[in-house]
């Protein structure tokens, strides 16, 4: 298994193993949550394992990714989320503050957004067996949205929003990983997007569908509205948000944000009609303040996302297969 | 043995294969035959040309001599079936009618250079084609870039909108003509015309234009050209400005032999490849005193030269009686313009355009010294010949950056023109639509279809889509070796020494300077540079310095200190394997070499460091700095702290330049001997972009048959990535035997 990077390897080992032994009609959109008819209500179920190293890094650690992207895949997938389970796979030796410290970030992350760990599950694996501390979470929503979220919405004209700078939790963990020696004022972005995803419901019936940009970056979600929407999706590179510092470092380490994982920032595909006013609403969230419209949706080439470049070209922003290696001869 | 009828009359019917159609073939059968008092007829069948001749037995052998030897320039036999029959008394030599569809398995020729005869109606005031910039004939003109389909016939052709005039009619139906099936003949009064922004005499106010230094967008066979004058002191470093270009050498025109002797070396080879009916650029020894602006081609010791190919560009030349900058118009990565000029608006002040249209692009190919380093224009879609035979239809997907695709069927390999950098997205159009038209052209259905191994190569992944097809997946660096082999219709096993950029490695490092043991089936990796870290993947190809710290992280070194905000966060990178895949590639050591001579940090174009290190090079030094080569691992590393000695205690950088490449050459020469003692293999194939350095080169080749190897090099396609895609055709028929 060589399937770390979020991109097509991964997409294929889904595709090829757990679909094929799962498959059925709740398990198929292959959504970041479950939509279940539960009495009257509609519940949304998510589940995600988090593995991070350094365990610890600047603005965050695995603790407060593990509430926050649990909670970030209920969000967009239009559910209120409430409750969350919680288990840890502990490598012996594990330092006990450190522990501690981690159970307290998740605690300080479950409050500020408003859900509660109900239930969960202790492990501890061999010395050498595990990198610290993995930790699963589950959770679970309530949609009260009425509209119908999902990428099989998504047509031509609609427009590409993205909710915040991007970039900034992936690099922020490779420099923090690396010892690189390099005074960049960056922290992770993880924080918890079910208050903007709120606002940006409230404000209009124009979403057509939402995904958290986490694994593979903005670059693996725009790719998937193209294949599975059999669209095009056009992006401008200059109207991409990217903040300075994470520009600079993610050059220097020669890697493209596009690609770099977030923690709290989403990809929203909106009515072209209501881009105006999907923003508008956005940026009044302290959260969503720089949200930005970075492309739209065409009919042609489906299944492509190409990016117009600053220099006038048009580059094909594809989905990568496993650890990026140079292509240039 | 000729069985004679009993008036000593022996008759042979052949059929010839190749180019043999539109290109003045019947005509010239017809003058051979009757100059050899034969008779008999001549004709276009759908898989080339038939011959049927009779008369005495020495004028018949004759006939076979010459058949071949003495064919019309764009003609290109390609075999000869030879039956005899007995002799039936026929009398005189005629030109049978074709089939109306005759022709759908012929070969398109490709695109030619004006000939002689037309150049000479072209300034003959008193022809009708006088100054007219479409004239061509049967021996010239448009071919491969106006066909939209077959059978190559006029309504096919871009020509389709231009129906012939009595007097143009006349002389295509008339057999004795040079324009005999001209399909793309036409004169003053019914051909295509040219145009500048309105003007009255389109032609004259271009000149003028040039003249004034401004930039001129002018159409061309194969797509637009961005022109200037050479020798205007701003005209080319605007021309950069506009289009993006920061340094890398543009190609100029020359009207004659004598401007080119103006400002290069010309030798007698030099000579003939200039003059050549293709008329690519050809690379040559610039001289010191050339008078051509500093930005047309900074700090080079060579210039891209090339003669007019259109009358068009006969004409321009010879109103402005001085060289021009011509380079493909482009924005940024994008194909060379070809239908639409409108694009270039922001980079021509005026366009010079037809209303002709172009089908498919192509760029001017590019030759130096008999090699062929970009096989484009006046070759494709040619087909290379192989050595071997393919038993399925192949369709070879070629590389990501230069890429060429190459469809193949019996022992034709029918390689794309230029195609670029598939990340484009406009160049992975015309990849798309180039292997569409080339399927048509050519009648081809791929069954079997070869790839690189890079999972993210877009080529790959085109290949991944396809269905109802075998795919081969075929390692860079054995498709480069293969591509040497089928290049000199070899098929191995041979030393294969694979030296280029970056290439896919099977193990998942990014391999590059590479010793295998290879033939067309296979091949096992022998020996190759020791692995350093590339920090930061792609950008340790953008930033030659990155290398610099790869390799030498430990050293205090003015390169370091140039970049001393950056250079230990990049150590580090390289230490902790963060973004930092491992490489065995020769590239990146030349790169580092480049570096660490403060050449060169940053590149603006593929394989700038290593050009600009061989540029630097004294060639008249011989001695040289050693690498220990371990069990065939070769301490780049080492070559390179001779350097850095060298360079601590004065010695002049053309030195170091020189006993670097040196090193690198000896190091090859020393692996490949170590493996001739294990496996008696005496021939070496030399394959890569790595190659296209002439100092390298030279310097191997001479080193390797110094001690009795033989030595494949490239000459029909490029050593560089532009010929991948026919060592995976090579290697997928193989495995398909
Ligand atoms: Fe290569
Ligand atoms: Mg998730
Ligand atoms: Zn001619
Ligand atoms: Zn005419």
């Amino acid at each position: 298994l060589a399937h770390g990077a979020g991109g097509k390897a991964t997409q294929t080992l889904i595709d090829a193993i757990f679909l094929e032994a799962f498959r059925n009609p709740l398990l198929e959109p292959l959504g970041d949550a479950a939509e279940l008819a539960v009495g009257g209500s509609r519940l949304a179920l998510t589940t995600d394992s988090f593995v991070v190293t350094p365990l610890f890094f600047p603005g965050g650690d695995i603790g407060d990714l593990a509430v926050n992207g649990t909670v970030n895949d209920l969000a967009v997938a239009g559910a209120r989320p409430l409750y969350l389970t919680a288990g840890f796979i502990l490598e012996e030796g594990l330092p006990v503050a450190e522990l501690t410290r981690i159970v307290g970030s998740m605690r300080a992350a479950a409050d500020a957004a408003g859900v509660c760990v109900v239930t969960g599950d202790t492990k501890v694996v061999h010395r050498g067996k595990g990198d610290g501390c993995y930790i699963n979470t589950a959770g679970v929503g309530v949609i009260e949205y009425q509209g119908q979220l999902g990428l099989s919405g998504v047509r031509p004209g609609d427009a590409v929003i993205v909710s915040g700078p991007i970039g900034e939790h992936g690099v922020t963990v490779m420099l923090a990983r690396g010892d690189l020696d390099i005074e960049a004022d960056l922290v992770s972005d993880t924080a918890p997007v079910h208050g903007l995803v709120a606002e940006l419901l409230a404000c209009t019936t124009g979403v057509r569908a939402m995904r958290d940009a986490t694994r593979g970056g903005v670059a693996t979600i725009l790719n998937e509205v193209a294949r599975t929407a059999d669209v095009a999706v056009v992006v401008d590179e200059d109207a991409i948000p990217v903040r300075p510092e994470v520009r600079g470092a993610a050059e220097l380490l020669g890697i493209d944000p596009l690609y770099v994982a977030c923690e709290g920032r989403f990809v929203a595909i909106v009515d072209g009609a209501e881009a105006d006013r999907a923003l508008t609403a956005m940026r009044r969230h302290p959260l969503g303040a720089q949200s930005a419209v970075i492309g739209r949706v065409k009919a042609d080439p489906p299944g492509l996302v190409l990016l117009n470049t600053a220099f006038g070209g048009t580059r094909i922003c594809d989905l990568l297969v496993g650890d990026p290696l140079p292509r240039i001869c | 043995m000729s069985r004679a009828d009993r008036h000593g009359r022996v008759r042979k019917d052949l059929r010839v294969a190749g180019v043999v159609q539109g290109v003045g073939f019947r005509p010239y059968v017809r003058e051979l035959a009757t100059r050899l008092r034969l008779s008999g007829r001549v004709g276009n069948d759908v898989t080339g040309v038939f011959i049927e001749i009779e008369g005495a037995p020495e004028d018949v052998e004759e006939f076979l001599t010459a058949l071949a030897r003495d064919a019309p320039p764009l003609a290109r036999v390609e075999h000869v079936q030879v039956v005899e029959r007995p002799a039936s008394g026929v009398t005189g030599f005629e030109i049978a009618a074709s089939h109306a569809n005759g022709a759908r398995n012929a070969l398109v020729s490709a695109d030619s250079a004006t000939c002689a005869d037309c150049l000479r109606e072209l300034f003959d005031p008193a022809d009708r084609r006088y100054r007219y910039p479409f004239v061509n004939c049967t021996n010239c003109g448009p071919r491969f870039t106006i066909v939209r389909d077959v059978p190559y016939d006029r309504p096919l052709t871009t020509m389709a909108g231009f129906p012939m005039c009595a007097t143009c009619r006349a002389e295509y139906e008339d057999p004795g003509d040079r324009r005999f099936h001209a399909q793309p003949t036409c004169c003053p009064a019914c051909g295509p015309r040219l145009e500048l922004d309105g003007s009255t005499d389109p032609l004259a106010d271009a000149v003028e234009r040039l003249a004034a230094g401004q930039v001129l967008a002018v159409k061309g066979l194969g797509g637009f050209h961005l022109a200037v004058l050479a020798a205007h002191p701003s005209a080319a470093a605007t021309l950069r400005a506009r289009k993006h270009r920061a340094d890398k050498p543009f190609a100029l025109m020359v009207a004659d032999l004598d401007q080119a002797a103006a400002l290069c070396e010309l030798d007698e080879p030099g000579a003939r490849e200039l003059t050549s009916h293709r008329r690519p650029i050809v690379l040559l020894p610039r001289r010191a005193d050339a008078p051509v602006a500093h930005a047309v081609a900074p700090g080079t010791r060579e210039l891209g030269l090339m003669l007019p190919y259109t009358p068009l560009h006969h004409l321009l030349l010879r109103d402005l009686a001085e060289p021009i900058v011509l380079t493909s118009a482009n924005l940024s990565d994008e194909p060379i313009a070809y239908r639409d000029a409108r694009p270039l608006a922001t980079v021509a002040d005026a366009v010079l355009t037809h209303n002709r249209p172009i089908h498919i692009h192509a760029d001017d190919s590019v030759v130096r010294a008999g090699s062929v380093l970009r096989r484009s224009r006046g070759h494709a879609p040619e087909p290379v010949a192989l050595a071997l035979r393919c038993p399925r239809p192949v369709l070879a997907c070629g590389a990501e950056l230069k890429n060429t695709f190459c469809l193949a069927r019996d022992e034709y390999a029918f390689m794309s023109q230029h195609i670029g950098d598939l990340a484009n997205h406009e160049t992975f159009t015309s990849f798309t639509e180039g292997i569409d038209h080339f399927r048509r052209l050519f009648g081809i259905t791929p069954q079997v279809v070869a790839h690189d191994l890079h999972p993210d190569y877009l080529s790959t992944k085109y290949a991944l889509d396809l269905t109802g097809v075998d795919l081969v997946g075929v390692q860079h660096h054995h498709a480069h070796i293969a591509s040497c082999l089928a290049d000199n219709r070899e098929a191995g096993p041979v030393i294969g020494v694979a030296f280029d950029g970056t290439g896919y490695g099977p193990d998942g490092t990014v391999w590059g300077g590479e010793f295998l043991v290879a033939d067309l089936a296979g091949y096992r990796r022998v020996g190759h540079l020791r692995p350093v870290p590339m920090p930061g993947g792609a950008a340790a190809i953008r930033q030659p310095w990155r290398m610099a710290a790869a390799y030498l992280p430990d050293l205090d070194l003015p390169v370091a200190r140039r970049h001393d905000k950056q250079w230990a966060t990049v150590v580090a990178m390289a230490r902790n394997g963060v973004n930092a895949p491992l490489t065995s590639s020769a590239g990146r050591l030349f790169d580092a070499a480049a570096a660490l001579l403060d050449v060169r940090d940053e590149t603006n174009y593929e394989g700038q460091a290593a050009i600009e290190l061989e540029q630097r090079a004294d060639p008249s030094i011989v001695d040289r700095y050693s690498a220990r080569t371990d069990g065939l691992v070769v301490h780049g590393e080492d070559l390179l702290r001779a350097l850095v000695a060298d360079r601590r205690a004065g010695v002049d950088p053309a030195v170091i330049a020189a006993r670097f490449h040196n090193g690198v050459a000896d190091a090859i020469v020393a692996c490949c001997a170590s493996v001739r003692e294990s496996t008696g293999l005496a021939t070496v194939a030399l394959s890569g972009g790595v190659f296209q350095n002439a100092l390298l080169l030279r310097r191997t080749v001479n080193g390797l048959r110094h001690i009795g190897f033989r030595v494949l090099t490239h000459r029909r396609v490029p050593t560089n990535d532009g010929g991948i895609s026919l060592g995976q055709v090579a290697v997928a028929a193989t495995y398909d035997i």
